[in-house]
């Protein structure tokens, strides 16, 4: 065990947990922060991804001591007000089914447009083609990020 | 809008509700027996043996509030219940409240979300409730003016009376209304005046999924909440023999390492819980945990093994289910015939969410947090486990991140009653994705054997299908091994057994030990496949167009969405590539698939062709539904999409295979998902009509793997008679 100073959405939570926890289970059990979502724990599905210093990654394969002082940006710390230009789009486009994906599918679509500002259907497929959704919200996932891009153009 | 947590007595609804007392508050009440249902208020259902389920409740602020029945699992039922109920009672959504409503079958009639029941089973009830509400305002408010309550109408939570110029806020009216008896019959508005009904309003659920707040099960926390992961057998039925946790107790954080049973179709299978401090402790613990396991009982099935004696049981006489005529005979003397077996494979469930679910066994107590789809039937068992009255079992509905019919089963909760009951203490019981993915229950694999006849005249002139697979009603011990299976019809169009002489429809159930389950649209998902590839292989052989081959058996409803289909997909010009050279035609196929399943009809065509690369790819998918009676078109736009693209999946992409006797397929990895980059451009149109209101959630999934299908053959002359197939592999 070892104590850790998590710097998640620009508040540093002082927790104390194996170092080996992924980032993943410590963001959720440890601080209690839920949005961020397991669905496979091997880097294969999306839906646990959240920014490091700015890059999606994969919070369920990475070790929670690589991320300690580190700025760590979770689907909560984008807005809580749902005024963030992607969660704008998404809910014009009505994108959730289920919605358990939708963290996962959010920050990696907004990594994309802060590097891509108007993002091509190839750019989208890069981007997103490691996150599953089972309800199939595929098609309006690359309408959303398109509409942020529109909104991003008129701001 | 939150999550309640406590039982839904009158009283304690009008805490949740945030009402004072003063208000109108309606129910569906139903008699003792429980098969009359009458519209109650409140305060009478208390003197009466009716009991009330209180679905709508008005304030004295005009604030509305609505008890959703249903769990909401991503299709939407969060929107459709309250859309149906504002109509009817004129007000605005954002004048209303929702509230999920906990298990208690006697409260609410059945609660299960399954065979797209929502809007189906209850849309008149629902109609009619909040149609009541508006009829008693009205009549308060025409009493206090002294005018006839015809000349007043409501509208956005007001009663209005146009010609004095006079308006009643329904907070006014409230307490006075209350006091009336609700209407024995009240007139339902017609639907070309909904205002709300059929809008593609946008779902009130959206914003919380869009910023990390919307509660799913494994969301759920409770103060001193301990976190447990099972070892189950992985062979489905083994015994624990014994087990070994000395280094299990090592880990640091875990705290309980116990034996646990879970009721998997009232039959105990066994476990070893490893209980934590958190989620990753106790999966780590288990990770080093060594259980012995009996399986000797039972056979270890490989999936080679099963599909030789399906393939060996179709050739046997099935227990026949629906038949007509005398398919053998016709089949024996005619001259144009076909015959083909097809082959569908098992698949897991795959939530996005794994199951998961908490629970809180105190001494008299016991209380359920989980995402379910079916909160009464879970009641239901655990009632009888720990021989505890209803009103002591509490089942709380959070958000589910997917069901597709896994969801609605009670061996989960069960588990994580009985760890909590043994430990003494909340606790979390979390699956893997490994474990949610090996342990099923799974959609069954099928083999089906079709031989059909075609007229002179280019008609269906016999079907009969012959089905073998696991019968999933036959899982229970002592269950009826010789009744036929009332599903082996499912997906298939009503309207053939009108214009079809001989038909005959049966199956063979297979027997094995592997658990098999509801999967989105249950049998119709793998019947389809069969029935849409075959009686496109019979339109081939009466060399009639794939449409107009169906078209001739079927009545007009049918023919309106054919009609519909053949529009949108420009399906006659389909082989004229304007203004293209000759061979660009040879390029591109066409298929068509039709099915009917939970009272909806949907239609679909895939368009293929092939890349630069010689590869065939899906350009596009039409898709066409009548489901009759319907609320939100947006809603069933995204179920549509949502099912092409689950089916898409099942039919290219993934499927369980079994190797002595365990699920081979543990994670993405290897049960391969579509991908963003996988989806194909969807057209989707409903049909408007009144018909009786059918599912959405669920009958556009069948149609489109024989409609994709179809549609290679078209380009390639290659028929795929087994699932899954990879569109790499077609040459
Ligand atoms: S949970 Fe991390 S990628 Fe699936
Ligand atoms: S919305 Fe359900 S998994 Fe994506």
């Amino acid at each position: 065990m070892a104590t850790i100073t998590l710097k998640l959405n620009n508040k540093s939570h002082i927790i104390d947990a194996d170092p080996k926890m992924p980032l993943l289970w410590a963001i959720r059990d440890l601080v209690g922060l839920t949005g961020t979502k397991y669905g496979c724990g091997i880097a294969q599905c999306g839906a646990c991804t959240v920014h490091l210093e700015g890059k999606p990654v994969r919070s369920c394969s990475i070790p929670v001591s690589v991320a300690a002082n580190k700025n760590v940006t979770t689907i909560e710390g984008l807005s809580s007000d749902n005024s963030d230009v992607v969660q704008r789009a998404w809910i014009l486009e009505q994108v959730p089914q289920c919605g358990y994906c939708q963290s996962g599918q959010i920050m990696a679509a907004s990594a994309l447009l802060k590097s891509k500002p108007n993002p091509s259907d190839k750019d989208i497929d890069m981007a997103m083609q490691g996150h599953i959704c089972r309800c199939g919200t595929y098609p309006r996932i690359r309408k959303a990020i398109k509409k942020a891009a529109q909104l991003m153009a008129q701001k | 809008m939150e999550t309640t947590d406590r039982n839904l007595s009158r009283r304690n609804f009008i805490k949740i509700s945030g009402l004072t007392g003063t208000a109108l508050t309606l129910g569906i009440g139903f008699s003792a027996s429980g098969k009359d249902m009458a519209i109650v208020r409140a305060s009478s259902a208390e003197t009466t043996s009716i009991e009330v389920n209180a679905w709508i409740s008005i304030d004295t602020q005009g604030k509305v509030t609505i008890i959703n029945h249903r769990s909401e699992m991503g299709q939407g039922s969060f929107q459709s219940v309250p859309q149906m109920i504002a109509e009817e009672l004129e007000v605005s959504l954002d004048q209303v409240n929702i509230v999920f409503a906990p298990g208690n079958g006697r409260r609410y009639g059945s609660q299960v979300t399954g065979g797209s029941s929502t809007i189906r089973g209850s849309y008149q009830k629902l109609l009619r409730l909040g149609a009541s509400a508006r009829h008693m305002l009205i009549e308060t408010a025409a009493k206090r003016w002294g005018v006839a309550a015809g000349d007043c109408y409501a509208e956005n939570g007001e009663v209005i009376h146009k010609a004095l110029g006079k308006k009643l806020n329904y907070g006014d009216l409230v307490t006075e209304a209350a006091k009336l008896e609700p209407p024995k019959e009240v007139k339902l508005k017609n639907p070309k005046d909904y205002k709300i009904i059929r809008k593609p309003l946008p779902r009130q659920d959206t914003p919380t999924k869009v910023n990390g707040k919307a509660i799913f099960g494994l969301d759920f926390k409770l103060p001193g909440m301990l976190y447990a992961v099972v070892e189950r057998s992985p062979r489905f039925q083994g015994k624990v023999v014994k087990f070994d946790d000395s280094e299990t107790r090592k880990v640091p954080g875990v705290k309980f390492v116990l034996k646990v049973n879970r009721d998997e179709f009232d039959n105990m299978r066994e476990g070893v819980a490893v209980v934590a401090t958190n989620t990753w402790a106790a999966i780590q613990g288990r990770k080093v945990l060594k259980v012995e396991w009996d399986d000797s009982a039972f056979p270890h099935h490989n999936s080679e093994e099963l599909y030789a004696k399906m393939r060996e049981l179709v050739k046997g006489d099935p227990i026949s289910f629906r038949t007509m005529g005398n398919t053998a005979k016709t089949f024996a003397k005619a001259e144009k015939k076909v015959e083909a077996t097809y082959e569908t494979p098992y698949e897991s469930h795959s939530c996005m969410e794994p199951l998961n679910c908490v629970a809180n066994v105190t001494d008299d107590k016991c209380e359920i947090w989980g995402p379910i789809q079916g909160p009464d039937w879970i009641q239901q068992n655990i009632c009888g486990h720990l021989k505890l009255p209803p009103e002591k079992v509490i089942v709380n509905m959070t958000f589910l991140g997917g069901g597709f019919g896994r969801k609605a089963f009670t061996d989960y909760p069960y588990e994580a009653v009985m760890i909590s009951k043994e430990i003494k203490a909340p606790v979390q019981v979390v699956w893997t994705r490994e474990d949610d993915m090996t342990i099923g229950p799974f959609r069954p694999g099928m083999v089906y054997q079709c031989k059909g006849v075609v007229t002179e005249g280019g008609r269906i002139g016999s079907f009969e299908t012959k089905i073998s697979g696991q019968n999933m009603d036959l899982q229970n011990p002592g269950a009826d091994k010789s009744a036929y299976n009332s599903s082996d019809t499912e997906g298939f169009l009503e309207g053939y057994f009108n214009s079809i002489p001989h038909y005959s429809f049966g199956d063979s159930p297979l027997d094995s030990p592997i658990p098999v389950m509801w999967w989105r649209s249950v049998y119709a998902s793998t019947n389809a496949f069969a029935f849409e590839s075959f009686l496109d292989e019979l339109a081939v052989k009466a060399e009639k167009d794939p449409l107009d081959f169906r078209r001739q058996h079927l009545s007009e409803r049918y023919q309106l969405l054919i009609d519909k289909l053949e529009a949108v997909s420009n399906w006659k010009a389909r082989k004229k590539n304007e203004g293209l050279p000759a061979e660009a035609s040879a390029k591109v196929g066409y298929g068509v698939a039709i099915t009917e399943c939970f009272s909806s009809i949907v239609g679909e065509v895939v368009k293929v062709s092939r890349d630069t690369l010689g590869k065939v790819k899906i350009d596009k998918v039409w898709a066409v539904m009548d489901c009759g009676w319907y609320v939100n078109p947006d809603i069933i736009k995204a179920q549509i999409e949502g099912s092409i693209i689950m089916a898409l999946g099942a039919s290219t992409k993934h499927e369980t295979t079994f190797k002595d006797g365990k699920a081979v397929e543990r994670n993405f990895d290897s049960y391969k998902m579509p991908r963003i980059q996988d989806t194909p451009e969807i057209e989707i149109y409903v049909m408007d009509n009144e018909e009786k209101a059918g599912g959405v959630g669920e009958p556009a999934l069948p149609p489109f793997t024989p409609a994709l299908t179809n549609a290679i053959f078209d380009l390639t002359g290659k028929r795929i008679r087994k699932l899954p197939f990879s569109l790499d592999s077609i040459a």
